[in-house]
């Protein structure tokens, strides 16, 4: 537990649009392919307005987007290992990793925060797809043990949202045992009566899904996301058959009873707050309660 | 006998030896005294060769067709068994052979991947890939075992998981989870042993042992090479590099701290001496359970659990 005594930053941060990002740029709608202006697109959470497209999100407007008021307090994670098996590809993995880490300005695929969703206080740890495919190597699995045992130790609710291809190659075995060891990390949360959600993002694949991710008390699912264990090309070669229509999609897995609800982004943060008060607050809320008096005279 | 493309002068002078002891049928001390030479060089090449398999020629061992599979332990290991069919939801998924049975006189639950030998047997078991119902099953199993205090056998030897589409509609990655989660939960001694192939998460999903055994020449990884190589080096015909770049043998993962123990193979693989192999893993299953019966169940979970929560901690440090 020494590493919880430094790891929370001092200042809460709050999410402010960088300035390098100008009113006039463009993006394209992956699916539709429309020009949607990126002003338009960030108010509207990243949802494409033409064909409702969720696009993905970076950690940052993922925590701004669900905690209250976009305020919440990012926590340091333990650095791991890098690199533990000197892998080397086309490309070593070391520089691919220093790659990812300029680009993105953090150590890892995960981030995790706290703060407060509808007033109750939960923890959130979320991948960002766009370092290494959101991969689980041991720094991911390194924060979700400390996204767990700060939730254990605030006595919150747990939210992880993943976005992740699967294990990290790179990583050999030792990515393959995040498997396990993700898997004891949520078992925690769960040991202390606490709620572990999870909230299935595009894409949720491979070793992600087939560990932590499909262990929540409640699955949510984020409309049109790929969501499964194999990969699509790996089944065609398999089968030599073309898959079918919506084949590991969001609605096809609440079809087939994988997940308990497929959420727009637009609702996403007001059906968590409704979960989270359900769970958290079981009882009556104080205005209700009758005095037992007044039920003894009413049952007159 | 199949040989492997790395046995081919091994193979040569066991033909050669073949020819001689043919010719001679007789008492011919020349041609005797000419196989005991031969048997010798046949020997001495295969200490040389086995005792330095590249990453790539032990996976290739690790597959050998004529390896003893998961059935052949069961067979050899466990008296009385009992097999127990169905994941009570589905189906029976017979990539997973699983029952109650005797270890060396002791009442356990005995869990095996079976890959099939012919093309029927295959084809009845999947290849040895199993669909949810199969990790549905073991899960099944895994908790009879917890509710009637008996240790847990698995012995792990599949490519991975099965790749469809019925196996992705029933919830493939689910499954798995489930059985990892089960296995980490148990409150009984928990001896999981790969013999070939550890596959990815079809492979972990039931070797969350309390001890992790490992066959001399198996191999255990995230993703097969051929796999890796076509990802990452986009092209297949990389398998070879991958293979040494995963780290998937028995003796980087004991370095690395992923198993517990490696069993010894006899001279030339598994599929040279079975009966020996399949003795020498049960003496080592034996070995793991001493030290684990006895151990009070909630120890017994939590030191399992602590185990996996530090995988990958301390490695490169
Ligand atoms: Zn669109």
């Amino acid at each position: 537990m020494n590493w919880l005594a430094n790891l929370v930053r001092p200042k809460i941060q709050k999410w402010v649009r960088p300035k390098d990002v100008p009113d006039h740029l463009w993006n394209k709608c992956p699916a539709c392919a429309n020009m949607i202006f990126h002003r338009d697109l960030e108010k509207n959470l990243f949802v494409c307005q033409h064909c409702g497209h969720h696009l993905k999100l970076a950690i940052k407007d993922r925590f701004a987007m669900l905690f209250d008021d976009g305020l919440f307090q990012k926590i340091e994670l333990p650095k791991a290992p890098a690199d533990p098996l000197r892998f080397r590809d086309l490309k070593r993995y070391g520089d691919r990793l220093k790659e990812a880490q300029n680009r993105t300005g953090e150590a890892d695929a995960i981030q995790v925060a706290h703060g407060k969703m509808g007033g109750i206080g939960v923890v959130i740890a979320a991948f960002d797809f766009h370092f290494l495919g959101g991969s689980m190597g041991v720094a991911v699995g390194e924060g979700l043990v400390a996204a767990a045992e700060l939730a254990v130790l605030q006595d919150a609710p747990l939210i992880v949202v993943p976005a992740s291809g699967g294990a990290r190659m790179q990583e050999g075995i030792l990515s393959l045992m995040q498997m396990a060891r993700s898997t004891v990390a949520v078992g925690r949360v769960k040991e202390k009566g606490l709620p572990y959600i999870v909230l299935l993002t595009d894409p949720t694949t491979g070793g992600v899904t087939a560990s932590f991710a499909m262990l929540g008390d409640i699955a949510l699912a984020e409309p049109g996301a790929v969501i499964g264990f194999a990969g699509a090309r790996v089944i065609e070669n398999t089968i030599r058959e073309k898959l079918p229509e919506g084949f590991q999609r969001s609605e096809y897995l609440e079809e087939h009873g994988m997940v308990d609800m497929v959420v727009h982004r637009h609702e996403l943060r007001a059906t968590l707050i409704r979960l989270l008060g359900l769970l958290r607050n079981p009882k009556p809320a104080g205005d209700l309660l009758r005095l037992p008096g007044a039920d003894v005279k009413a049952a007159r | 006998m199949n040989f492997l493309d790395f046995e081919k002068p091994i193979a040569e002078l066991e033909g050669k030896i073949e020819e001689l002891r043919h010719l001679a049928n007789g008492g011919d001390l020349n041609i005797a005294e000419e196989v005991a030479k031969l048997q010798g060089k046949v020997d001495k090449l295969m200490r040389a060769t086995y005792g330095k398999l590249t990453p790539w020629q032990k996976t290739q061992v690790a597959r050998h067709p004529d390896r003893p599979h998961g059935l052949d332990y069961i067979d050899g290991l466990i008296d009385e068994f009992m097999p127990l069919a169905g994941d009570r939801a589905f189906a029976d998924d017979k990539a997973i052979i699983g029952g109650l049975g005797r270890f060396r006189g002791r009442s356990v639950v005995a869990i095996a991947q079976e890959k099939g030998r012919d093309t029927d047997s295959r084809i009845r078991h999947n290849f040895g890939m199993a669909k949810p119902e199969g990790y549905r099953k073991a899960q099944r199993l895994m908790s009879l075992a917890d509710r009637f205090g008996l240790p847990l056998l698995t012995f792990i030897d599949t490519a991975g998981a099965y790749p469809g589409i019925d196996a992705e509609a029933r919830g493939q990655a689910e499954a798995i989870a489930r059985a990892i989660e089960a296995g980490l939960d148990l409150r009984v001694p928990f001896v999981a042993t790969v013999i070939g192939e550890g596959g990815s998460g079809g492979a972990i999903a039931l070797a969350t042992g309390n001890a992790v055994l490992m066959l001399e020449h198996a191999i255990y990884s995230v993703i097969s090479p051929e796999g890796c190589a076509s990802i990452l080096w986009r092209s297949g015909d990389q398998a070879k590099e991958a293979a040494e770049a995963l780290k998937l043998t028995a003796q980087d993962l004991h370095r690395l701290g992923v198993i517990d123990a490696i069993v010894p193979e006899p001279l030339g693989g598994a599929h040279r001496g079975p009966a020996q192999t399949i003795g020498a893993v049960g003496d080592a299953i034996a070995r793991a359970l001493d030290g684990l019966e006895g151990v009070e169940g909630g120890l017994l979970r939590a030191k399992r659990r602590e185990k996996f929560l530090e995988m990958g901690r301390a490695a490169g440090a």
